[in-house]
């Protein structure tokens, strides 16, 4: 392991709860509904973070608690039923539906597993019911994936068959290109979890190979271990370098020799690189400060130092989960400073006083950063944009570059007034 | 428990940021769980701030509450304290420090801090944002005069004669993420400027504590939105005897009532009355013969309750439409709402439900909308032209421009945003009639882009596909042939209402002949 520097901070934290991961799970199965059980904050976070209005009626929704359902429990209960109810009559073509745990729900121990068993029992062969907490007192924003998958493990039926499973929510269009390297590969058995449609859930057992495409499902990861799945330590598929090794762990765990990997993305390796050029020629030597938040930091900070060239000042990582990061940080350059945790004002200090060139942070502190003079990447764009493996490291590369670049044609002078 | 989908306003411990974030020299400290800062991006993504919400989040963990929340609480004050030095604290909780009922403002005031602190408590599970905007002010306003309400005289308005010098007023209401507030504010300053009347305080929007407490300097308040600044007028009124005003000037003859009002109170001669109906192009915008199309267009309004009302009273008696729906998400405003529509003869709407709204919009068949950003993406999914006059914000709603809704420059404004929608109907029509023209180009991309074209595929194919009605009535050659002549964005309402005749008189087919009766029947 390199010598990395970890710190550990607590105090007031800037990061999203688990609750908006659900913004990019509900697009990823179309035949599943996420219903909070929260408050009317709840329902405020999750339109804010989508950051857009709904243009038809949307896959998500909140049960708003209300003063009665606060005072008696079992009222509450029969409340849940009622909305329920009401929602499937509404929205017949749900084949899944997450009752999803918030932090009011959370401190009131209002019992969402029991609930969701009664009602797998009245809607048996319908509808599906799974629950999980997405609540900001345990979770971090993208851990609501973790809690979400996790739910759904007991649901997949076992087989031995030997297969590579994906594991985290990938943009349908990265998939495809995987899927089809791995079958270059030779490696014809794969399959995606969470999958498109939230009634085909793979199966799993021995034989399943576990690759991570993203850093933040630690229970999930805990919990197909107990299922038997081998889990192939890996980086994550972020960058030409990061997408590689990735590719290499996965051969190596099927018996597939470097070489034919070597041979079957070399290719893409001359042509990703070209294509970084023109992002690195503009990071390279600039430097980086990373604000916890989408758990993708510690990867991004990889790539951005190894492939772009960037110095690090600071890696900030809503919480660590050293076991499942060790690939990572084995990459970081030695004496990187990783922070784990957050007092934002603290940070936020520590940024004005490295003057970074760029701030990776989240929507609520880019604006004010930006008003300071300090360029910034927001950090929710890397959940919603295809960023992973080795075609897409020049876009990875770009959403960083960009603001530079715009920061200098704004600062430029380059037509003479005549 | 109330199945939500979206929601028009935030919780209540939202508006008590909006009052902070208006506000200068104010720190809230807010006792809430991770997660709850995405109100931040609320001010400086939508409203585009430079700086972040004055706000510390105590983010307490689920690990927190089996020990001692109360002094994370604590340490989160001091600090807070320490490094924003503000002039007045705001101590508060959002939903889930509610349940946990660790009573932050209590603990602020026993922490032995000389500054002033305002304890928030907004009920979370039964109160929304406008309550807690309004609440905040409120208590903030309390808080910082109270002391001063023993040895006060009552304000008589007529105290500027004596004191030989123009009258002074106070600017009540405008705030962060309210609809174009920003620009409201300079508008009305500079019409109660012309008339020789001086502001005093503009608040929460640009004030300090400081300037809360100099409020009581003013003879009136003018209360510029309802659901923020109403109980605080009628605190100061009640304790100080300050007169405030009724009217919202959005609109020709509101701003003119209003400047009236004002005048009355302040008994200050209004002296150029005539002047006044020339300071805004509306009145001969509207009057102008290219607006005759205007007349009796059908409009459906939603939106929050003082803008609400606002554009049912343009819309009716200064552009000359057909108020066809009013309703509001806005419950505090529910009366107003329903008594502006009894006026017109139609039945308020009151909900926070979009979806009711849409079904509201369908069955009340528009030719323009004046609603939210949400009922503008209805209304595009029913192809009716929409305007956008109330929040909740979006970043459109921020223009860089000038771009108030009230006093006389609201008024252009609101003629040409309310309009221009309306043209381009008129072109979508156009569209529609050239299209059989050999220069037309085969997918042209009108402003309602492919929802306007889907909507008349819909009703070509449903044409075509069944010749018959539900209820078996034919529509012959010649009745079909009409009812394409007919303009699209009435077709739909034309064909209902031709077939509902049909049933009536038990005609089984439809002629053209049927068409023109039926039309004659309905109208």
């Amino acid at each position: 392991m390199s010598k990395v520097e970890f710190n550990k901070e607590t105090g007031p934290r800037e990061v999203f709860c688990g609750l908006t991961s659900i913004v990019w799970l509900h697009r990823r199965m179309p035949d599943a509904f996420f219903l909070v059980v929260g408050s009317r904050t709840c329902a405020h976070l999750i339109q804010s973070a989508a950051g857009v209005m709904i243009f038809a009626e949307p896959r998500f929704g909140t049960a708003i608690l209300e003063e009665k359902d606060l005072a008696g429990l079992a009222d509450a209960h029969e409340e849940l039923d009622r909305v329920v109810n009401d929602l499937i009559a509404r929205r017949p073509e749900i084949k899944t539906l997450f009752l999803v745990g918030s932090c009011p729900s959370e401190v009131i121990k209002l019992d969402l597993a029991t609930v969701a068993e009664k009602l797998n029992k009245r809607f048996l062969g319908q509808v599906r019911f799974v629950n999980y907490s997405g609540s900001g007192i345990e979770t971090t924003f993208t851990q609501g994936e973790d809690g979400a998958l996790k739910t759904l493990i007991p649901l997949m039926e076992s087989s031995n068959e030997e297969k590579l499973l994906l594991v985290g929510t990938l943009a349908n269009n990265v998939e495809d290109r995987f899927k089809k390297i791995f079958r270059n590969l030779g490696i014809s058995n794969i399959e995606s979890f969470p999958p498109r449609q939230s009634t085909e859930l793979p199966k799993i057992g021995k034989n399943t190979k576990v690759l991570l495409t993203q850093p933040y499902l630690s229970d999930t990861v805990r919990d197909l271990k107990h299922r038997g799945c081998e889990i192939i330590s890996a980086p994550f598929p972020l960058g030409i370098e990061g997408s590689t090794k990735w590719f290499l762990a996965a051969a190596k765990a099927f018996k597939i020799s470097e070489l034919k990997v070597h041979e079957i993305i070399s290719p893409l390796i001359n042509r990703a690189k070209l294509a970084l050029d023109s992002h690195k020629e503009i990071l390279k030597g600039k430097r980086l400060f990373l604000l916890p938040e989408s758990q993708l930091e510690i990867s991004l900070a990889r790539f951005l130092h190894n492939e772009c060239e960037m110095d690090l000042i600071e890696v900030g990582t809503p919480y660590l989960n050293k076991d499942l990061m060790k690939e990572e940080i084995n990459l970081l350059p030695d004496n990187t400073k990783i922070v784990e945790g957050q007092h934002v004002e603290k940070q936020l200090d520590r940024v004005r006083e490295s003057n970074p060139d760029l701030v990776v942070c989240g929507m609520g502190l880019a604006n004010p950063l930006e008003a300071e003079g300090i360029s910034t990447k927001w950090s929710i764009e890397m959940v919603f944009s295809p960023i992973h493996g080795i075609d897409q490291a020049a876009d990875l590369a770009g959403l960083f570059s960009k603001p530079l670049k715009r920061n200098q044609i704004l600062t430029s002078k380059t037509l003479v007034t005549h | 428990m109330e199945l939500t989908l979206w929601t028009y306003e935030g919780p209540p411990h939202v508006g008590a940021m909006r009052i902070a974030s208006s506000m200068k020299d104010i720190h809230y400290v807010l006792h809430a769980p991770q997660g709850d800062t995405y109100a931040d991006l609320l001010f400086t993504m939508i409203e585009r701030r430079g700086q972040r919400p004055p706000v510390t989040y105590t983010t307490f963990q689920a690990r927190d509450l089996g020990g001692d929340t109360a002094e994370l609480v604590k340490k989160n004050i001091r600090e807070a304290v320490e490094r924003f030095k503000p002039k007045t604290l705001l101590v508060g909780e959002s939903c889930t420090a509610e349940l946990i009922q660790d009573q932050p403002g209590a603990l602020a005031k026993g922490m032995g801090f000389d500054m002033p602190i305002v304890n928030l408590e907004l009920p979370a599970y039964s109160k929304k944002e406008n309550w807690g905007a309004s609440e905040t002010f409120y208590q903030l306003t309390r808080t910082l005069l109270k002391e001063k309400v023993s040895s006060s005289d009552k304000i008589n308005p007529l105290r500027w004669r004596e004191l030989g010098r123009r009258p002074k007023v106070n600017i009540l209401g405008p705030s962060l993420l309210g609809f174009r507030c920003r620009d409201d504010v300079i508008e009305i300053q500079r019409i109660l400027s012309e008339q020789g009347i001086d502001t005093n305080v503009v608040a929460p929007l640009g004030a300090s504590p400081d300037d809360i407490e100099r409020l009581i300097y003013a003879e009136i308040n003018i209360c510029l939105y309802q659901e923020i600044a109403e109980a605080s007028c009628e605190w100061l009124k009640r304790n100080f005897g300050m007169e405030y005003t009724n009217t919202i000037p959005i609109g020709i003859k509101n701003t003119i009532e209003f400047i009236n009002e004002v005048h009355e109170k302040l008994d200050l001669p209004l002296t150029n009355k005539e002047e006044l109906e020339n300071k805004s192009k509306l009145p001969w915008y509207s009057k102008s013969v290219d607006s005759n199309y205007l007349t009796g267009k059908r409009v459906f309004i939603f939106g929050d309750g003082t803008h609400a009302i606002a554009a049912a009273k343009i819309a009716k008696e200064e552009l000359g439409f057909e108020v066809v729906g009013l309703g509001t998400y806005s419950r505090e405003m529910a009366r107003q709402v329903r008594a502006t529509a009894k006026d017109l003869n139609i039945e308020a709407l009151i909900t926070n439900n979009y979806l009711e709204v849409e079904d509201a919009m369908k069955k009340a068949a528009p030719e323009l909308v004046l609603g939210t950003q949400m009922e503008r993406h209805s209304a595009k999914r029913l192809g009716i032209p929409c305007s956008v006059i109330s929040t909740p914000m979006h970043v459109q709603d921020v223009p860089a421009r000038y771009s108030p809704q009230m006093g006389w420059e609201g008024a252009n404004v609101i003629f040409d945003d309310w309009v221009h929608p309306l043209m381009m109907g008129l072109e979508e029509h156009l569209i529609d009639m050239f299209k059989h023209d050999f220069e037309f180009v085969d997918g042209h991309q009108s402003h309602l882009g492919h929802t306007a074209t889907n909507t008349n595929n819909i009703l070509n194919s449903d044409e075509k596909k069944e010749k018959n009605s539900k209820e078996g009535i034919i529509w012959t050659e010649s009745g079909r042939a009409e009812l394409t002549k007919v303009p699209f964005f009435v077709r739909g309402k034309v064909k209902t209402n031709t077939e509902k005749y049909a049933i009536l008189r038990g005609i089984p087919e439809i002629s053209d002949e049927t068409l023109y009766d039926a039309k004659a029947y309905f109208s």
